[in-house]
Formats: C-alpha cells, structure tokens, sequence
C-alpha cells in the first residue's frame, strides 16, 4: 500500500501537519551522527553531550546513526551540535516531528511477539507429535494429541489473529486473497483434528497449523522489516529539514516554526536558506536559484518587489519577504493536486504475489471441494471426506508462496541498500524489473547543480589572479567554481585590496589603484549571452566572460551508458533552455531530449510514452519532476531533491553516485526471476504432494515435510540474490 | 511410562520460560539498537557498578 496522498504533498516542506497538531516535548532532540562507527565514538558522544549543562540524559543508536536526547527547556540542538563537533563528528538537527519510529516499533514488535508465540507452541507440538509419528498409540497417542490441542488452540488463536483480520477484510469487500485460503486451511485442520482426537483417531494436524502460522508470520515479518528500515532512512531524509523561519516583527528577529507564519509576515531568509512561503521581496538583493522548482540552472536576479515562490533559495544576500501565502496556499503546496491525479495510474499495479494469488485461492479452494464431494459420493463415509479435504487444503496451503516474495525482495532490497539505494515500495522492485524506457531530469539529477568553469585556459594568468581573489570573497555558486578551478590549476591570488560583495550583482574591489568587478554581465559591462557566465573587469579594458556548465554528477555517464548498453530507451527532459540540455544529452550520448518542458508537459511525456506500451523509469529531484515521479511506473530521486520529489517516488538513491541505478535494474530483473522461480518450485512440491492427499495417502507427517522443504528451498533460493 | 508426567510438565514449562523472557526482551526495547549493543559491551564504564 502507498501512504495516503494527503502525505505526498509537496506542501508538506513548507507545512509539517505533525509538527503542529501534536508538537513533541521541546526538549527532546534529535540528532542525525552519520560518521559514527563504533564503541568509542558511542562513549565519547554520550560522554559529550551528558557533560553539557542541561542535558538530562543522552543514549547514542549505533543502527540508526543517532543521537536521542532528553535537555531542559531552552537548550537547542544548535548549541549540542558545536559540542559534537569540536568531538570530531558531524551533527545535524532532525525534526523529532517527522521521525515516527514508535508507530512502526509497535507493529513490529506485535509481529514478532505473535511469531515467537508461534515458534514456541509449534515446537512443542512437534516434539509430541514425533513421538506419535515413531510409534505412540492408544491412550499415549490420545493425551499426545489432547496435549497438543491444548497448546494450538490458544496458540493459533492469539498469533494468527493478522490471517483472520486480512481473509475477514477481503471477504467482507467479497474479494479472495491469499489470507482466505490460509484461515480455511488453519481453521480446518484445528477442526478435524479436534474431531479425530475426540474419537482416538489416528492423525491429528496440530502441528502442521502451527508450522503455517509460524512460517507464514516469518514472511510477514521479513516483509515488514525491509520496509521499516527504508521507511525510517526515508524518515530521516525528511527529517533533516527542520521546518523553521525567522519572522521579523518590530526589527526583531525571532525564529519560529513554518506551520506559524501567517500571511503579511516579514520573514528573513538569509543565504543559502530556502524561502519558507510564497511573498514578495521588500528589502535586500540577492541572486535566486530556482533549479529545484524550474530546472532553470542560471540564477536569477532579485531585488525589492520581486515575487517569489517556496522552495527557491536564496544565494548572495539576506532578503526579507513578506508573505503572500502560506501552508496550503503555496505554488509548492498546489503542485499535490498534479502528484494526486497521477498517483491513481500506479495504483493499478498488481503484484506478482497477488496474480498468484488470484489464481491460486479459487484453485485450492474447487479442489479440496472437489475431494471432499468426491470422497463423500464414492465412501459415504463423512468423516473420511472431510479428514481428505482438510489434508488437500493443508498440503496446497500456500506456505512457499507467502514466503516467495518477501525472502527475496528483503534480500534484493537489502542488497540495494548496501549499494545505497532505498526501496521504498513494496512492488518497486517488480515494476523496475520491467522496464524498458528511462526517462531522465537534467539538473540535479544529472548534473550535480553545481557549476564547472570550461575556459580557464582562455584567460591571461594575472586575470586569474586578480578572479581568484574576488572570486573568494563570495560564497556565490560561480564564484565557488573559479576560486576551486583557479586552486587547482596552481593560481594564487593577487593583491586585490577592500573586497566587497554587492549582493546580487557580484564582487568588487580594487587592484593597483584600479577597480576591478566579477559578477553579472549588466554590472560588469558584457554581453548576456545563452550560456551561464561570469564576467571580469579589469579597470578600463574591456570585460571577459567565464563561461560555466554545469557539472555531471559522479557515475552519470556510466549509468546512462550501462542502461543504454542493456538495450533501453533514454531520454531527457529538462525544464532548462535547449542549448543547455542539447549540450548535455551531446555529452552523454542521449539522442531523445526535450528542453524547456514544464511539469505537465514532463508529465504528460511519461502519459504519452506509457500510453504507447513503454514502462518508463523517471528519475528526477525538483518540484517540477513530481507530477512525472508519480505518473512514471516506477520512479528514483536522489537524496539532495525536494522532500516532495522523494515522498512521490519509489527509490531514493543515498549516495551522490548514480551508477546503482544500471545495477537496480539487473538486480531487479533478477528478483522477479527468482520470485517465479519460487512460485515454481511451490508449485512442483504441491504437484507432487497433492495427488498423494487427493488419494487419501497423505499423513500428516508428510504434510509437515512438504510444508517444511519447500518453505527452506524457497528461503534458500531467495539467499542466492544476497 | 509414568515417566512422561514429569518430562511433558518440564518441556512445557521450559518452553513458556524461554517464550515469556523472548517477549519480556522485546518490550524492554532490547531490540532497538542491535548494533550499539554489540559495541557497549567493549565499553569499560559502569563495569563497577551498573548505572545509576
């Protein structure tokens, strides 16, 4: 099931409805650690943060990398994180509101609390009905057997309590799945082995009842933890990004939560900060990357009276916005109604394990009504007929096939997330396994959005100089790629004296008596061209550009290479200007592009291509990629994209890498194939067991050896994936 | 046989001691951090006394 869409609202980054409604106690803190590893960084971080004043108590989770900690009121994570880091390691601030880790703990201890229940009474009951097997009779057999009624019945009516909700759900909306079958079978078994006890018969299938729950809970549970653990790393991204704004009221700042902003606030968003709402600038200057709601990699230019939208950042100077819309009303907030409309085309997927399923309940069920019926006509005898149907039912019941998926998705799924892709769909990976048309977003996805210069060599060397040491002054993307291009290519910086940044415009200072300037063509004096560009002014000579693009992420032209190599479409679509994107798709050798494509064109690209029988893969991180996330049939975001963009999709790459993704898909094609291979061998043991029950032959030790050498060849199997 | 009215009792009451300390490990959340606990143990503090 996917979460409810109300959660998939992109508005979410800017209205955390958790964090309002129910706001945790403010002095629990949580901080992420991702650079501890072991017993010494656990002591020393407890050690540290116990000694701050105010701490009440610390306790350090080596699993999830992270810090709890319990302080008195006034104490915040911003004054732990320095204490950490002096220590030696990274901290950052998780929002304790987006971490829900005591729902899931509690479904998942209940699973495993009913599992251990099941694994304890089965074994019991194993022991007695070994002996009954190797030879028990008479009065010995009979207590074996009331012993062992008297273990199962409470047993299988407190652990297999998930089964019984499940089948009565799906009865009750008259659908079969695979529950039904499986409570008709418990339900059976308890019944004539009560019956059989009762009248000092000789087989009783007590164990065999509890061997299914016990092995049919451990495939649930397989399932439920692959997903937890995606689930709380997928958490933990969300929960990086503290929802928080200074208002500024009367001149005075104060820093407050999002949720609280009201419209007509002044709010201040300092560089490198990202706009909280909707608004319009009233005082400041500053450049604007919209790369996350656009595509767009050049800056834009903001000054006072400029509107801006949430989920922009701001990147040279502070800007104070007043608030034209907030929460729900935001342009990020109404992009959930295009995630909504497509999220509906995903849904249609059935899983491989439901297919099975549909197939398999009906059969089950017209065959062991068939013996029965059979059994009744030709013995006249009931007891026999329905000891006969209840072997069938117990023989075909779907153990193997209830463990086929989740053993081998858990062991894909944990594979993937060593290579550090997370799954967070249950049928992610069947749905990748079938894809054959890729469909990829430009910047961000591709290109690491940071920008690389391409003509240093262009430039004299004392040019150079004199950039580097403007370039240095400024913590503007541009500038950051000159002063790092100019490092490396051994430049030192020239004696250039009262450098200042002009927010918004660029840097300026003076050099030998004469002014010198790096920033924008309109303030430099040259000429906007098509491409992103720096331009430098030495006194009165004429102004040179510095021409950028923007650089490939780490493993894109090895992903895009293997993917083609494994014989799929590839295409880019980017809401970035055509030279832009045609350079790129050159770069990588991509022939298919499409520039300057607005979310629903995106989207409507995926419709067309899946209208024409395509499965598409989308891997896209702006907002403007979230309507194509969801509308693709299976989707992957990096990390560094919007919380929207990773709540619409399937898989979140952890890594900056983009190689696993060439590699997801062959392991994904490899699960499915190990998934029907499951289900084959399931069915090769009910082909040869069945038979053997129809015809009344089968014991019950029989049905407890198929049940077992089937459920550990397909767990085994499943292993071969790790 | 009467034997077996001594071994079915203690099977049985070995098996609910076994299940009742599995589950008293669960609820006291001895599962949470399967990883820092295999590390504490090389831990010196509180090897004198046990926390406070």
């Amino acid at each position: 099931m996917r979460p409810p869409s109300a959660a998939a609202c992109p508005g979410c980054l800017a209205a955390p409805t958790d964090a309002v409604e129910q706001p945790l106690k403010p002095a629990q803190i949580a901080l992420s650690l991702p650079t501890i590893h072991c017993q010494a960084c656990i002591s020393a971080v407890e050690r540290g943060l116990n000694a701050y004043p105010g701490v009440r108590s610390a306790r350090v989770n080596l699993t999830l990398k992270r810090a709890m900690i319990d302080a008195e009121d006034g104490i915040a994570a911003r004054d732990l994180i320095p204490v950490l880091e002096r220590l030696g390691y990274t901290a950052h601030e998780l929002d304790p509101g987006a971490l829900s880790a005591t729902e899931s703990g509690r479904a998942g201890r209940d699973l495993l609390i009913r599992l251990a229940v099941a694994g304890f009474a089965s074994m019991n009951v194993m022991l007695l009905s070994v002996s009954v097997w190797s030879g028990a009779t008479d009065a010995t057999r009979d207590m074996f057997h009331w012993i062992s009624a008297a273990i199962t019945l409470p047993a299988i009516a407190y652990s297999a309590q998930p089964f019984f909700r499940n089948a009565w759900a799906a009865l009750s909306a008259g659908r079969l799945n695979m529950d039904v079958p499986i409570v008709l079978a418990i339900l059976l078994a308890l019944v004539t082995s009560l019956w059989e006890t009762s009248l000092s018969g000789e087989h009783a299938y007590f164990d065999a009842a509890l061997t299914l729950t016990f092995f049919l809970l451990a495939g649930r549970y397989l399932d439920f933890r692959t997903r937890a653990v995606a689930r709380s790393a997928a958490e933990e991204l969300a929960a990086l990004e503290v929802p928080r704004a200074l208002r500024v009221r009367d001149g005075v700042e104060q820093e407050v939560a999002v949720a609280d902003l009201a419209v007509g606030d002044h709010v201040l968003v300092r560089p490198g900060g990202r706009m909280p709402v909707d608004g319009v600038i009233v005082s400041g200057q500053s450049e604007l990357d919209r790369s996350l709601l656009t595509g767009e990699t050049l800056p834009v230019f903001a000054a006072t009276g400029l509107v801006v939208s949430a989920g922009e950042v701001n990147l040279t100077g502070p800007l104070t916005i007043r608030a034209t819309a907030v929460g729900e009303e935001t342009s990020l907030h109404r992009m959930a109604d295009l995630v909504a409309i497509a999220e509906s085309g995903r849904s249609r997927y059935t899983s491989l394990a439901d297919s099975a399923a549909k197939l398999y309940a009906p059969g089950v069920h017209i065959l062991s009504a068939l013996s029965f019926l059979g059994w009744y006509l030709w013995s006249g005898d009931l007891r026999v007929a329905l000891n006969i149907a209840a072997a069938v039912l117990i023989i075909t019941c779907p153990c193997a096939l209830g463990l086929a998926v989740p053993a081998v998705t858990t062991a894909a799924s944990g594979r993937l997330f060593r290579k550090g892709m997370l799954i967070k769909h249950a049928t992610a990976l069947e749905r990748l396994a079938q894809v054959d048309t890729v469909v990829f977003d430009k910047t961000g996805t591709l290109t690491a959005g940071t920008p690389e210069v391409t003509n240093l060599g262009d430039h004299s060397r004392q040019d150079l100089e004199i950039a580097l040491a403007l370039a240095e002054g400024s913590a503007h993307p541009l500038s950051r790629a000159i002063a790092q291009a100019a490092r490396a290519a051994d430049i030192r910086p020239a004696a250039v004296n009262d450098v200042r940044e002009v927010p918004g415009y660029g840097a300026e200072g003076t050099w030998r008596g004469q002014r010198v300037r790096l920033g924008r063509a309109s303030w430099v004096g040259g000429a906007q061209g098509e491409k992103t560009a720096a331009w430098l002014a030495v006194g009165p000579h004429p102004p040179q550009a510095f021409l950028f693009v923007d650089a490939l992420r780490p493993g894109a032209a090895k992903a895009v290479s293997a993917l083609l190599a494994a014989g799929k479409d590839v295409y880019l679509v980017s809401g970035d200007s055509a030279g832009a994107v045609e350079n790129l798709a050159k770069r990588l050798k991509i022939d298919r592009w499409l520039a300057e494509a607005l979310p629903e064109d995106k989207a409507a690209r995926i419709a067309d291509l899946r209208a024409k029988g395509r499965k598409v893969l989308m891997v896209g991180d702006g907002l403007n990629d979230t309507a194509a996330l969801a509308a693709a049939d299976v989707s992957i975001s990096p990390a560094s994209a919007l919380d929207a963009a990773r709540v619409a999709s399937d898989i979140v790459l952890l890594g900056q890498d983009l190689t696993p993704i060439a590699e997801a898909c062959e392991t994904a094609i490899r699960a499915t194939r190990r998934i029907k291979e499951n289900f084959r061998i399931a069915t090769v043991y009910n082909v040869i067991a069945v038979p053997l029950a129809v015809a009344g032959l089968a014991t019950p030790l029989i049905a407890a050896l198929a049940m077992s050498t089937s459920s550990i060849t397909v767990s085994l199997n499943a292993l071969r994936l790790r | 046989m009467s034997i077996l009215s001594y071994l079915i009792p203690i099977s049985l009451t070995m098996g609910a001691i076994g299940l009742v300390a599995f589950i008293y490990t669960v609820r006291s959340n001895q599962y949470d951090d399967p990883e820092g606990d295999s590390r504490r143990i090389l831990s010196d503090e509180w090897d004198d006394h046990p926390k406070p």
